[in-house]
């Protein structure tokens, strides 16, 4: 019965979507934010990303930058429930580590655990989020760009001005379930035509308590156990300051910004028999500071300049004093200079050579720590090519780096040691259109790069191991799109993607929670993972009379991703041979749909990730359920006293399922938000 | 071209429809049952094991031996138990059967949990935090546990403490304050001898054992022995087997002998011992090299308590210990003198009973849950030993 319900909202919201547009319609609805602006620039990216920006990223019931990537595919979220806990992103199944984040077009690092938490980044001000497998298929762009296995590129909110304005003041408010209090405030202003600059301030706090249960019962139906308890320990209290200056030269462009996190949160910690509250505490304090310059110097070259400075501090503490005591600090330093040059050679023939240097130093109050530097050069080589519909890009990236640290020698002696690692790893994209009248291309792509082991990894006193391997992913991808926009018809947009793609992970490192601190992890090298997988993207935009305008999204993904670690392993159905690997789903999908008319929006979003097991061990005692949830949200812009208003109402959990992502961390039930946002 | 895009689209639809399932009801995980061996009557009857799981994976698991039928039995507890919520809890450390009840310590979960012994019905649980191991003597249970009173000093430091349970009412009646982070304890003679890890201190290990008067239960004496002792076994002659793994760096591990009445040490052996169980008068031990990964210069050997020399340095004859990765614990059936160890692999996947003839060669082999850790023999006079 519930099935049948489902596969019933499914069908009607796809139907609704795909045969609406057989209306011959004369009154059409032009609207500008609906239509999709392909950009045909000559030396554009080979392969595009998967993109939500703007209104399409408003309209998603996420608070932060993990809970809208959720909507790509081929992504899986590690999400440990509540709104302090940590989520990360696992692409393609490759894991955390491959995946490379750029906030503003710089890197954002952990060389200690290599790890972002995404649910640390509110939507607040960020304007767009990109999503590349391989990488952005641009060769304009910093070899750190080359250097991961998939990329989110986080675009922070810039500042625009309406005709005439030179100020700009945006105000938001954000309460609901969890205790949730959440103001933010933005200012912009215009210096003049070249020059603009914002600052937004943002504040969270949150009890993070909600309600979960967890029930079992009898194989004939009847109940064996059902208990309802809170969720305790996950409050946050954060602040977020940001500013920027962007400015315009002939030619080119240039920004500065500041950035500061400060945080206190609980970690909730797993839920076992007879432990229904944990006490471990976390502070996290975020610096940086980055510029960027861009210009072109005639028609052949131009000249791309990037540096950061970053600082980030990490404090862990377990006040259990029937556990062990922690209370350690971890201080990060992060140096980042880049120079990415790029040559015309003909009109459709283009050579970069970008070069980077990055120091990575890592302090910490542990005793007998190895006081670890990394010194990383990189240098990427790439060019790219058009022949009328075929796009082609090759680049081959140099990495050297030096790791410095103090560790144990044979005789027990500590002392500094020196490791050295250089590689050279290649990626190609290539993209065929084969009709100019016809929006379809082809597109396939090879990369293969490794990722460093992390200064954790390597030098955690007692658990890191200085003899780990760099871990490699090598890529193949083959797909095609379909991507149609028309501003007038009825069927205003509609695209199609579809990716094969087989990667296969060497030396992977796998990291299982020790303790319970969600940061300290136990190191495996468990070996080689295979991933076979199908992407699967589509959006379809409809103007319908009336000025009712929708929108709606389908992603689906399979995966098969197996563990080929240990060949022998293969005794019996529990063997982990060719197992699919812990956590991820067979399949997994996503769907929106939108409506709005005049100012009146409204919005669904479900999401769906299949049954997965917590080990490549794949028995039923290592069985996780798939779960899904229903997300609906209402909002309304009006204009007040001459003032633009928007009130949002969010629903979200819907039907108020009781699921764990991960084992043992329960997730909240039904739950709800309330946005008001103020534009002077 | 309308209807190829209809096409298309609706059939990614269907596709994801049909292939996406719903989400059904937790079920009582059902026993497994794996026939292994041949029927066997011995007064031995059968034997627990208990799974430690990882930390926080709450997959602390109970599995059954039964040599009248020849079976074993995988996961018993949740059946038995389908009213407790959560199961039987997180890192399981320590089992044993006194009387007609089985004990499982389970650490995480800051109990003992106290069943039936036949049928793993659960009678009750014992609140002790961060509890370790367990002996009984005279009616009562002795447990260690790392939650003793904080000090500073200037350091923060934290005793642990020895807890003695009524096993009748199932309380607490009274602390012992010990070194820190006790591990294995043993009874003989009266006395109480609690292993002081100092884990939490590392690499500042403990290396004392503390003696506790069992009648008025207060710390009467202090023993040096080797760093970071674990697990202590009193042989039949007045000898407390002591292991010690020292600093996993520098200072190597050790197997040593405390004679309790001429109260000095008799015997230090070079070994990495990782577990150790007596039958009579041989101790069978394995070794595990700490400072090396998980595996490799592994030994199964029998240490004599009376000669306080390895007797036996391969106990396994048919070349099957190469397949075991991380052998995790010992047992020695003492009517047929078959013996069985556990394979702990990786850790994190499901492990492996192997069980041994007296001639060394494997009879049967079974998956067990995750990290199969700890044995415990039923049947009739066999704990006294």
């Amino acid at each position: 019965m519930k099935r049948r319900f489902y596969i019933l909202l499914f069908a009607c919201m796809t139907c609704c979507a795909m045969f609406a547009q057989q209306n011959e319609l004369d009154s059409v609805l032009h609207l500008n934010e609906l239509k999709v602006v392909r950009q045909r620039q000559p030396y554009g990216e080979v392969i595009p990303s998967q993109k939500l920006s703007g209104a399409r990223l408003e309209r998603l019931n996420s608070h932060s930058v993990a809970d809208a990537i959720r909507y790509f595919s081929g992504v899986q979220i590690k999400d440990y429930g509540g709104v302090g806990g940590i989520k990360t992103v696992d692409i393609r199944s490759m894991g955390t580590n491959h995946l490379g984040v750029f906030y503003d077009g710089i890197q954002l690092g952990n060389a200690q655990n290599g790890q972002i938490d995404l649910g640390k980044f509110s939507l607040d001000n960020i304007d767009e989020i990109s999503l590349y497998n391989g990488q952005k298929s641009e060769i304009f762009q910093p070899a750190r760009d080359f250097g991961s296995a998939g990329t989110v590129y986080l675009r922070s909110r810039r500042p625009r001005f309406d005709e005439g304005k030179t100020n700009n003041i945006n105000f938001a408010f954000r309460t609901g379930s969890f205790g949730l209090v959440n103001p933010s405030v933005r200012i912009d202003h215009k210096f003049n035509d070249r020059v603009s600059a914002t600052a937004s301030v943002e504040y969270t706090y949150a009890t993070g308590r909600y309600k979960f249960r967890y029930r079992k019962m009898f194989s004939d139906g009847t109940l064996a156990w059902d208990t309802t308890a809170t969720r305790r320990n996950g409050d946050l209290h954060a602040l977020r300051v940001e500013g920027g200056v962007y400015g315009r030269v002939d030619g080119g462009q240039w920004n500065a910004k500041l950035y500061y996190y400060d945080s206190e949160k609980g970690i909730p910690g797993a839920i076992v028999n007879n432990v229904w509250k944990n006490s471990q505490r976390q502070w996290d304090r975020n610096f940086f500071a980055q510029g960027s310059y861009k210009k072109a110097f005639g028609e052949r070259y131009a000249l791309l300049v990037n540096a950061k400075y970053a600082r980030d501090y990490m404090r862990y503490l377990n006040p259990d004093t029937t556990l062990m005591y922690i209370n350690n600090s971890f201080w990060q330093d992060d140096i980042y200079v880049s120079v990415a040059n790029k040559f015309s050679i003909s009109r459709n023939w283009d050579v970069d050579l970008s070069a980077d240097y990055q120091w990575n130093a890592l302090d910490a109050t542990l005793s007998s720590f190895a006081y670890p530097v990394r010194h990383t050069a990189l240098v990427a080589l790439a060019s790219a090519y058009q022949w009328r519909g075929l796009k082609a890009q090759a680049s081959v990236l140099g990495s050297f780096v030096t790791d410095r640290a103090t560790l144990r020698n044979t005789n027990g002696e500590r002392s500094r040691q020196v490791s050295h690692l250089s590689k050279f790893t290649p990626a190609v994209f290539l993209s065929y259109q084969p009709w100019s009248s016809r929006p379809l291309s082809l597109r396939a792509f090879y990369k293969r790069i490794f990722r460093m082991p992390t200064f954790n990894d390597l030098y955690y006193t007692d658990f890191g191991n200085a003899s780990l391997k760099p871990e490699y992913a090598t890529q193949y991808d083959l797909g095609a799109v379909y991507d149609f926009a028309d501003g007038d018809g009825v069927l205003s947009t509609l695209s199609v993607s579809v990716d094969g793609y087989y990667n296969t992970i060497n030396n992977k490192i796998i990291a299982v929670p020790k303790g319970t601190g969600q940061y300290r992890w136990m190191m495996m090298n468990i070996g080689r993972v295979k991933v076979r997988g199908v992407d699967v993207s589509t959006r379809i935009g409809l103007a319908l009379p009336q000025g009712v305008a929708l929108l709606g999204g389908l992603n689906y993904t399979y995966q098969r991703a197996q563990d080929y670690s240990d060949p022998t392993d293969c005794r019996d159905e529990a063997g982990t041979y060719k197992g699919q690997i812990a956590y991820i789903p067979w399949h997994s999908g996503s769907a929106t749909l939108g409506g709005r008319w005049r100012g009146a929006e409204l919005n669904y979003s479900f999401i769906y990730v299949g049954e997965r097991y917590h080990n490549s061990s794949n028995i039923l005692a290592n069985y996780e359920q798939p779960w899904y949830t229903h997300d609906l949200s209402a909002s309304y812009n009006f204009r007040w006293c001459r003032v633009d208003m928007r009130l949002t109402a969010e629903v979200n959990n819907l039907l108020n399922q009781q699921y764990d992502v991960i084992r043992n961390y329960p997730m909240p039930g039904r739950n709800y938000k309330f946005i008001l946002k103020i534009d002077l | 071209m309308i209807a190829s895009k209809n096409i298309i689209a609706l059939t990614l639809s269907a596709v994801m429809l049909a292939l996406a399932s719903c989400r059904e009801d937790d079920v009582i995980f059902i026993p497994e049952d794996v026939p292994v061996s041949t029927p066997e009557y011995t007064s031995v009857k059968g034997f627990y094991l208990l799974n430690e799981g990882n930390m926080g994976s709450n997959k602390c698991t109970l599995d059954y031996y039964d040599y009248a039928t020849g079976v074993y039995t995988r996961n018993v507890y949740g059946n038995a138990n389908p009213s407790v919520p959560k199961e039987l809890g997180d890192v399981g450390n320590d089992l044993a059967v006194y009387g007609s009840r089985l004990y499982a310590v389970v650490n995480v979960s800051n109990k003992v949990e106290v069943m039936n012994a036949a049928t793993t019905e659960r009678i009750g649980q014992i609140d002790i935090p961060n509890c370790r191991f367990i002996k009984f003597h005279k009616g009562y249970a002795y447990v260690t546990s790392y939650a003793g009173p904080v000090v500073i000093k200037p350091d923060y430091e934290q005793l642990g403490y020895v807890a003695k349970v009524d096993t009748t009412t199932l309380q607490v009646v009274a602390q012992c304050v010990v070194g820190f982070q006790p591990d294995g304890l043993e009874i003989t003679g009266g006395r109480i001898y609690v292993a002081n890890s100092g884990g939490y201190m590392a690499p500042n290990y403990e290396h004392r054992l503390s003696v506790i008067d069992i009648n008025s239960f207060t710390v009467i004496d202090e023993i040096e022995v080797g760093l970071n002792p674990e697990r202590l076994v009193a042989d039949h002659h007045g000898g407390l087997w002591i292991t010690c793994r020292g600093d996993y760096m520098n200072v190597k591990a050790a197997l040593q002998c405390y004679d309790v009445r001429k109260q000095r040490m008799v015997a230090q052996l070079d070994m990495s011992v990782g577990n150790l169980w007596l039958d009579g008068d041989s101790l069978y031990v394995v070794t595990a090299d700490w400072t090396a990964a998980a595996g490799s210069g592994t030994k199964y050997g029998i240490v004599d308590v009376n000669e306080h020399r390895v007797v036996c340095d391969n106990i396994i004859t048919d070349g099957t210990d190469a397949k075991i990765k991380a052998p995790y614990s010992i047992m020695v059936n003492p009517i047929t003198k078959d013996f069985y160890i556990s394979d702990a692999r990786n850790y994190v996947n499901p492990g492996y009973l192997y069980c041994y003839g007296r001639d060394g060669v494997q009879k049967w082999s079974v998956r067990t849950g995750d990290v199969p850790a700890h044995m415990a023999m039923l049947g009739e006079d066999i704990n006294d030993y």
